[in-house]
């Protein structure tokens, strides 16, 4: 499998009126054909800005460090026109909020078609057509009827599969996912999700899926990522992380999801404490303030994420947890 | 858990709107955010209100309160009808009555510290009291919601989401009701702190003998915090049981279909389950679908369906009832 995105050493930072603010630290990572990566997170962990960078579309505010490779090109710090070459054509992104998102003054149907006359040279009526046919891709029902409406007269489902649609036109290698389904419901959800299924199986289309839900990250993903306060916590297989997590915070995240299939009369496990301020993180770990394991050199030594076999690696001091999920002394 | 306290009878909200079109003279419709219902709940009980956004479940849990006048229908609330009562007379039933709001902060005034907004209640119906009863009630509060009492002249923005909704539950204990309408509370909250606040919300139950209807889009949470649940769609029930009834057997094709599409963090599972997909989306309330309203993206669906609307009815089993010809 080759990597359609290798990112290494990427370190994001604002400036802020009070001070620098790190979002990302060194986050080394690889996505290959085919496969779905999942990245999980609190708000404010940095999984939204990771990516954001990625794509050049950083605030004013904001610089980025390390290497993100697309293929063999250098995404970071590159002119926005070579930079354009690729995003849009290659590698595509769609946000949580499609209103948002779609410029409401102008029809779907152009704002469909715009992207494949610039990048790909078609003419009007070919771009049409091939419009046409990624909104049936991505069911939107009467697509030839509501393609000439404006975003406003589409409903909340089906504004996400437009987005989806802008994001598939140039059949991208790569499919960055912020939140699709977080503001939909779950019947609708359910819906984008099994087009996203389609697209990796079918056309072999990467995806990164950035998500807060883990439910979301079970059906989906191939491969996930745990981030707390701009790093990694844990990476590994959705296996690995769902049925042996090996960081207390991954631990404690799966515990305290309340679950539709199963039933407890007893209180829900909860990870204790607020998520973390980025302008005033601890000492140490920075997950140690909340952590029932933390150890003395947690409080001063900041674990670095290590690999601990089988493709999966982890930033805690302690030796993980046995197949019980007790905690290994 | 014994005594019915609240008893709601055909409860129908409907807001007047100009339909699009009809030039000068346009037609003037109804959109019926919520369309007869009925539902009993007792004392120390947790009703969840589970549907999708736009099925009338703030809309009906806002009409409970009297926020919005209710078209039709009955609140019976310890045998006086709400809906029938002079605005003084509902003023002084609100002291049992409490809300707590999606959005925590917004529901919070930003330029009173969160003493004055806890304290707020106690200033307008007991006007009497004395400045220091007051604080002393107030701190008494914000320990039993899991708040620091020395945080008392701090102001909203200085809190983050969790505690912020942890105002918004000390503002809504502290008269001591004996119902509190949660409207999606923990939606807005990230997963380690949402299970902070339904933990919260269970202990308070306990202490105080609360009565809680539980507005929520999640039926994870939902299945976690019900004794009942309701399942509610374009303003009209579809089902509701005990919630192990709900959850191991449901029975209306909606329900089905909306626990079926809700996500399970198992990769196993979650891979491996065949998805009941239902087609399209909610149809407008402004002209709802004749007879049974799903039907539209009912796979179940038949002719009897458009017909007449389906009753709201238990086979056997008097606690789990479903609108539904073809229940299961």
């Amino acid at each position: 499998m080759s990597a359609v995105l290798s990112v290494k050493d990427l370190t994001v930072r604002f400036s802020t009126p009070e001070g620098e603010v790190k979002a990302v630290s060194n986050v080394t990572l690889e996505v290959n054909k085919g496969e779905c990566l999942g990245i999980v997170g609190e708000s404010g962990s940095g999984k939204s800005q990771l990516f954001i960078a990625i794509m050049g579309l950083l605030a004013d505010n904001g610089t980025v460090e390390g290497s993100a490779k697309f293929g063999d090109t250098e995404l970071l710090n590159i002119p926005a026109k070579q930079l354009n070459k690729i995003r849009g054509e290659r590698m595509a992104m769609i946000f949580q909020d499609p209103m948002t998102c779609l410029t409401p003054h102008i029809k779907i149907s152009r704002q469909l078609t715009e992207v494949l006359v610039k990048h790909k040279g078609m003419s009007e009526t070919d771009a049409r057509q091939r419009a046409l046919e990624i909104l049936d891709l991505v069911r939107i029902p009467e697509a030839a009827k509501r393609m000439d409406l404006y975003p406003h007269e589409f409903s909340g489902g089906m504004r996400q599969r437009v987005m989806i649609a802008m994001g598939l036109l140039c059949e991208p290698e790569l499919l960055i996912a912020d939140e699709p389904s977080t503001a939909l419901d779950v019947t609708v959800q359910a819906q984008i999700l099994d087009i996203l299924n389609d697209l990796k199986n079918d056309l072999g289309t990467a995806i990164v899926m950035i998500t807060h839900d883990l439910g979301v990250v079970a059906g989906i993903c191939d491969r996930v990522a745990v981030m707390y306060a701009g790093e990694f916590a844990e990476t590994g297989s959705v296996q690995n992380i769902f049925y042996d997590p090996q960081h207390p915070y991954t631990k404690g995240l799966l515990r305290s999801m309340p679950r539709l299939d199963q039933l407890t009369d007893e209180n829900l496990y909860t990870i204790p404490g607020q998520p973390p301020n980025l302008q005033r993180l601890p000492e140490g770990c920075k997950f140690q303030e909340r952590c029932v394991y933390a150890l003395d050199e947690c409080l001063v030594d900041d674990p670095a994420l290590t690999s601990i076999g089988e493709g999966r690696q982890k930033a805690c001091h302690r030796k993980g947890f046995d197949s019980q999920g007790e905690l290994i002394t | 858990m014994s005594e019915t306290i609240l008893s709601i009878k055909d409860l129908k909200v409907y807001f007047p709107m100009t339909a699009d079109g009809g030039g000068l003279f346009p037609k003037k419709v109804d959109l019926k955010a919520v369309d007869g219902v009925s539902f009993d709940l007792k004392d120390g009980e947790t009703l969840g209100i589970v549907g999708e956004s736009g099925c009338g479940k703030s809309t009906l849990g806002r009409a409970i309160l009297q926020l919005i006048k209710p078209t039709a229908g009955n609140v019976v609330w310890l045998g006086d009808d709400l809906a029938a009562l002079k605005k003084r007379e509902m003023r002084e039933k609100r002291k049992d009555l409490q809300i707590i709001f999606q959005d925590p902060l917004a529901s919070l005034n930003p330029r009173m510290t969160i003493g004055d907004i806890i304290a707020e209640p106690l200033r307008s119906f007991f006007p009497s009291m004395s400045k220091l009863e007051r604080k002393e009630k107030v701190e008494a509060m914000m320990a039993n919601v899991g708040l620091l009492p020395q945080m008392i002249n701090r102001y909203p923005h200085e809190f983050s989401g969790g505690q912020c909704q942890r105002i918004g539950v000390a503002r809504a204990m502290i008269l001591e009701p004996k119902l509190i309408i949660c409207d999606e509370p923990v939606s807005a909250l990230d997963v380690s702190i949402q299970a902070q606040i339904v933990n919260l919300l269970k202990e308070l139950q306990a202490k105080y003998n609360l009565s809680l209807i539980f507005i929520s889009h999640d039926l994870s949470v939902v299945r976690h915090i019900s004794h009942r649940v309701l399942v509610l769609y374009l303003g009209n029930v579809m089902e509701i049981a005990d919630r192990n009834d709900i959850y191991d057997n449901p029975r209306h094709p909606y329900t089905q279909a909306l626990i079926s599409a809700a996500p399970i963090p198992d990769p196993d599972l979650e891979k491996s389950k065949t998805r009941m997909l239902i087609e399209g989306d909610l149809p407008s309330p402004m002209a709802p679908p004749s007879g049974c309203v799903f039907r539209t993206r009912c796979p179940k669906a038949a002719e009897i369906c458009a017909g007449e609307k389906p009753p709201l009815e238990s086979n056997g089993n008097g606690t789990h009832k479903v609108a539904c010809y073809f229940a299961d």
